[in-house]
């Protein structure tokens, strides 16, 4: 099927594009030179063109989404439509369930959504529910940093082993990446306990959360995965907890990225970011951690921006939910998953008069104002820790319209004006900006920067188009408008096909799983499989034979190929 | 002769992974690791052969084709105003996407078994959340376990010695003689045999028992009276000193304190127990789910509906009310006037109202086994038997998913296939 959108004013940063009318031929899926005179045409009538929004952080799937939807009845109530003749019905805010999630990715103009955390146990949960999520192209991170095998080969300094473990976990779990969330503390909950910075040796296994880290970022390199380790740092939600994310971002030094991208990415940094020694003296530290940004180009970020009104966190962070569940006398889920990591959910409601979370809501935007380089800060939300991903809009209006900021500046708590630099900022990003840290940005973090976040030939023909003509509009002045627009596309093309006309949903076609395929040497594999035997044979509460995803709970898998064996050609 | 190894049982939510069968013509002739419950399933016993249909409840039922039971029982969710599609922990999760789809179409509620056994957790877990682990976390870690309300000896045979009593584990090299083994029920079970104590309560006293516990780990013995619900106060307060010398306790529970009175709120105030205790040391809590993949249900239901169970579709979107919109409910008020009952036995497990009530109204059973069920149906359609026959995915009690494997080729039609011809047959009734 052949496709030619006419007169889109398309902004494509990474072709250099910055709004000039330029046509787009799409054949089969893909972005051609031309098409014939057959071709179907799209008049975007001098409206915004960007590429399908690409989410490299996002809870969309899995075993802790789930809990957080049978924990909270009350939030499925809200949200609520019926099936349609396309659609099946939809509810959640927080937490949608899996068609809800496809359906508004899709309306607000994104293709491709990457869930941030699956423990490998858990992990064939996590494609049960990819599986139903329409529309978008996904994935999943898979979780390392607590894992004992991982321990063990940090200890024996066996990098070798390490990597067989992480090619295998990531065959396993049919993951596309090495997801590390507070290194060491995930084995120590088990016990209730945490490590408290990335110093602290963890009983058992003799390993420090800083070990953990260089190590996975060494193997991650090793092996050429396409994206990078990527670390929920130590201290997260605690009072001065920057300090421990610079020294976490510091490491990063120690390792050579294998490809044109970081070597580590930090994500949401919002909750990184933090002074002061407690919730009294809370202050923002978010210039600190902008400042290291703007001095090393190997590390990246995403902001985790905070939306006022119902979130509800869920991390593998386990100590952190329950501190969280105290603090805020909130119901509390706790998911511990053996010889693997923790985990927790707690619903929250963020309110603009507490201090502590207006100072958190300047501090996502202080992380990507103060940022230069929007490659190095990337849009989310942290969905939906920091709120739901359907008010990305609103992020992107906050972030264009410094006029915008300060109306809002007005309404949140006074705080802000001693604890954060918000206030004073106004830079304002324009569109190429916005389609950095929301397309191309988050797709060269992920490694996949060839066929997504551009419009170039070859790349896949997901693109979006809104209902703003960027020739004629201000968007520090217009903000409703850009808000307006952001939230409901004109149009959704995934792979060639129109998915959303008018912010209708108009076709639901199932998209793509990524897992990355990463090749070792077979004796490094033989070595390592002969401790994972050893793990389930005593200690795991499953057979290895049970334990791997199946082909069945991939229908449409994308296997990008690494290893350090380079991968064969077919 | 096939051996198959590492297969999955297909009885209870302990949803063991280690069982060797042998299979010879077709036909499974020896089950390794099995317990009794387990062996007896997966050996087979009184199948339904053919379908089978009849006008009125107080005739005989005649065998019929496929299409004849399945173009009735479509006619029948068709005609429907009311329909409830009941029953599925007995399927894999495979069979509940089917279900659920139909359920949407033809504006069905979509309940599970768990309303005569967990459900109340489940309203539990929306007021509290629910702290828990894999088992093999209790298997590694436990040092104190606690069986409120259950007994594993009976419904779980294998759960304590795969993961909770006598498992070793990591930091539990000792098993039975590293833990201490709590029990407490309202009669002296073969569970509590077992155990280092027991705890002997007045029935329908859990509740009261629990404020007590949390009252004397709180700091306010003084506010304890000298028994409560049974238990000498001198037995609560050495019970919570056991609890809190842990440096990884579990709790089970299981019907006794979900379907005794004060229902939910039994789990309630034990969730709140767990989570208290949580400042002291490491506690979890885990629900003896019964059926192997009751849980599994709960978990597609909840991915794809945003609710667990007891989920309404009369209004085209899923609306749920449990004690307006369970099973019971809507059969106790008479207000359903159509029924598919599927992998479950609502004739068994059901108030005599609600059966009442299902005697009353067209039923379709969807089932491999002859069961009280087939007794108030009118069209049954007999299947192959999901975990023996069919693969597909389950859900063990601590929410870990596996696969269940084929052991035998079927030689009856799946639940799945049956449930896509029944809903093919809806839409074109519609005209669609």
């Amino acid at each position: 099927m052949e496709l030619l959108i006419k007169n889109g004013a398309v902004v494509d940063p990474v072709n250099g594009n910055k709004g000039d009318k330029t046509d787009i031929s799409i054949k089969d899926g893909k972005i051609v030179k031309t098409v014939s005179s057959k071709a179907t045409i799209i008049d975007a009538g001098g409206r915004l063109v960007m590429a399908g929004g690409v989410d490299a952080h996002s809870h969309i799937a899995g075993a802790k989404v789930n809990v957080g939807r049978m924990m909270r009845p009350e939030d499925s109530r809200s949200g609520i439509s019926p099936r349609t003749k396309i659609t099946r019905p939809c509810t959640g805010y927080t937490v949608p369930n899996v068609y809800a999630m496809g359906y508004r990715y899709a309306q607000m103009g994104y293709t491709t959504v990457f869930e941030a955390a699956q423990a490998i146990m858990k992990a064939r949960h996590t494609h049960e529910e990819l599986e139903e999520i329409p529309i978008i192209d996904k994935g999943a991170l898979t979780l390392f940093g607590s894992n004992w095998p991982t321990m063990d080969f940090v200890r024996e300094k066996d990098m070798d082993k390490l990597a067989a473990y992480v090619s295998w976990g990531l065959l396993a779990s049919r993951g596309f990446g090495v997801k590390c969330v507070n290194p060491g503390g995930g084995e120590m909950w088990g016990f209730g306990k945490n490590v408290t910075g990335i110093d602290d040796v963890v009983p058992g296994f003799d390993v420090t959360p800083k070990e953990i880290i260089v190590s996975l970022m060494k193997v991650n390199e090793m092996l050429g995965l396409p994206h990078s380790v990527h670390l929920h740092c130590n201290n997260l939600g605690n009072p001065g907890n920057y300090k421990t994310t610079l020294a976490s971002m510091e490491l990063a030094n120690q390792v050579k990225a294998s490809k044109k991208r970081q070597v580590m990415h930090v994500t949401h940094l919002l909750f990184n970011s933090w002074g002061g020694t407690n919730w009294g003296d809370f202050e923002s530290k978010a210039d600190e951690v902008a400042n290291f940004l703007n001095n090393h180009k190997n590390v990246t970020g995403d902001m985790g921006q905070m939306i006022f009104g119902s979130a509800t966190t869920m991390t593998a962070d386990g100590p952190k939910q329950y501190a969280n569940a105290k603090l805020l006398h909130a119901k509390w889920s706790n998911g511990d998953v053996e010889l693997e990591d923790a985990s927790g959910v707690v619903p929250i409601y963020y309110v603009k008069q507490i201090s502590v979370h207006a100072i958190m809501w300047a501090i996502g935007l202080e992380l990507a104002l103060l940022t230069k380089d929007p490659y190095q800060m990337l849009l989310t939300t942290d969905h939906p820790n920091g709120g739901p991903f359907v008010n990305y809009s609103e992020v992107i209006a906050l972030l264009m319209s410094n006029k915008k900021r300060q109306e809002e500046i007005k309404t949140v708590h006074e705080a802000v004006h001693a604890k954060n630099k918000l206030p004073g900022l106004d830079r304002e990003l324009d569109f190429s900006e916005i389609a950095i840290m929301t397309r191309a940005g988050t797709a060269k973090v992920l490694g996949l920067l060839d066929t997504k976040g551009h419009l170039g030939v070859g790349a896949d023909a997901d693109i979006s188009i809104y209902d703003i003509k960027p020739d004629q509009i201000d968007p520090t002045v217009e903000h409703a408008k850009i808000k307006s627009a952001f939230s409901s596309a004109a149009y959704t093309i995934k792979g060639g096909n129109v998915v959303v006309k008018d912010g209708q949903i108009t076709a639901t076609p199932l998209g793509r799983t990524y897992w990355v395929d990463a090749k070792v040497p077979q004796q490094h594999h033989d070595e390592m499989m002969k401790d994972i035997v050893k793990k389930f044979k005593n200690y795991y509460s499953m057979q290895l034979a049970n334990y791997m995803v199946q082909d069945e709970y991939l229908t449409h898998q994308q296997v990008v190929k690494a290893g350090i064996i380079p991968a064969e050609v077919n | 002769m096939t051996v198959i190894t590492d297969a999955l049982c297909p009885f209870c939510g302990c949803l063991c992974d280690d069982l060797t069968i042998v299979v010879e013509n077709n036909k499974i002739t020896d089950i390794k690791n099995a317990c009794k419950l387990g062996s007896a399933k997966i050996m087979g016993h009184h199948r339904i052969e053919a379908p089978m249909m009849r006008a009125d409840k107080k005739s005989e039922f005649k065998e019929v084709s496929y299409d004849e039971a399945i173009n009735e029982a479509a006619s029948i969710l068709f005609k429907s105003k009311r329909p409830l599609m009941y029953g599925w922990a007995s399927a894999v999760c495979e069979v509940h996407k089917k279900g659920i789809l139909l359920a949407e179409e033809v504006g069905a509620i979509i309940d599970n078994t768990a309303t005569v056994c967990h459900a109340p957790s489940t309203l539990a877990v929306h007021e509290k959340g629910l702290p828990t682990a894999t088992l093999g976390q209790v298997k590694n870690r436990s040092d104190v376990v606690v069986f409120w309300g259950s007994n594993p000896v009976h419904a779980h045979p294998r759960h304590m010695g795969r993961y909770s009593v006598f498992a070793k584990g990591f930091f539990q090299e000792k098993g039975r003689k590293g833990r201490k083994v709590i029990v407490v029920d309202v009669r002296k079970t073969e569970t509590a045999s077992m155990a280092d104590e027991f705890v002997q309560v007045q029935q329908g006293s859990d509740y009261l028992v629990i404020s007590a516990l949390r009252a004397i780990l709180s700091g306010h013995a003084d506010v304890v009276p000298e028994s409560v619900g049974g238990v000498t106060k001198e037995q609560l307060s050495k019970l919570v000193d056991t609890l809190k010398a842990a440096k990884f306790g579990a709790v089970f529970f299981g019907m006794g304190l979900t379907q005794s009175i004060s229902r939910y709120k039994n789990i309630d105030n034990a969730i709140s127990l767990i989570t208290e205790l949580n400042a002291y040391t490491k506690y979890v809590i885990t629900p003896m789910r019964g059926h192997y993949n009751v849980t599994g249900f709960g978990q597609v239901c909840s991915w794809e509906t945003g609710f667990a169970t007891a989920v309404d579709f009369a209004r085209g979107a899923p609306y749920y009310n449990p004690g307006e919109t369970a099973a019971n409910d809507v059969l106790m008020r008479k207000e359903t006037d159509a029924a598919m009952i599927i992998a479950g036995d609502a004739g068994a497990h059901f108030p005599a109202d609600s059966v009442r009530h299902l005697a009353r109204i067209p039923v379709v059973q969807i089932d491999p086994y002859w069961n009280p069920t087939t007794e108030v149906s009118n069209v049954v359609i007999p299947v192959a038997i999901c975990g023996v026959e069919v693969e597909g995915t389950a859900y063990r009690m601590d929410g870990v998913s596996m696969r269940m494997r084929k052991m035998i080729e079927p030689t009856l039609p799946t639940d799945v296939e049956i449930l896509e011809k029944i809903t093919q047959r809806v839409r074109e009734l519609r005209g669609e």
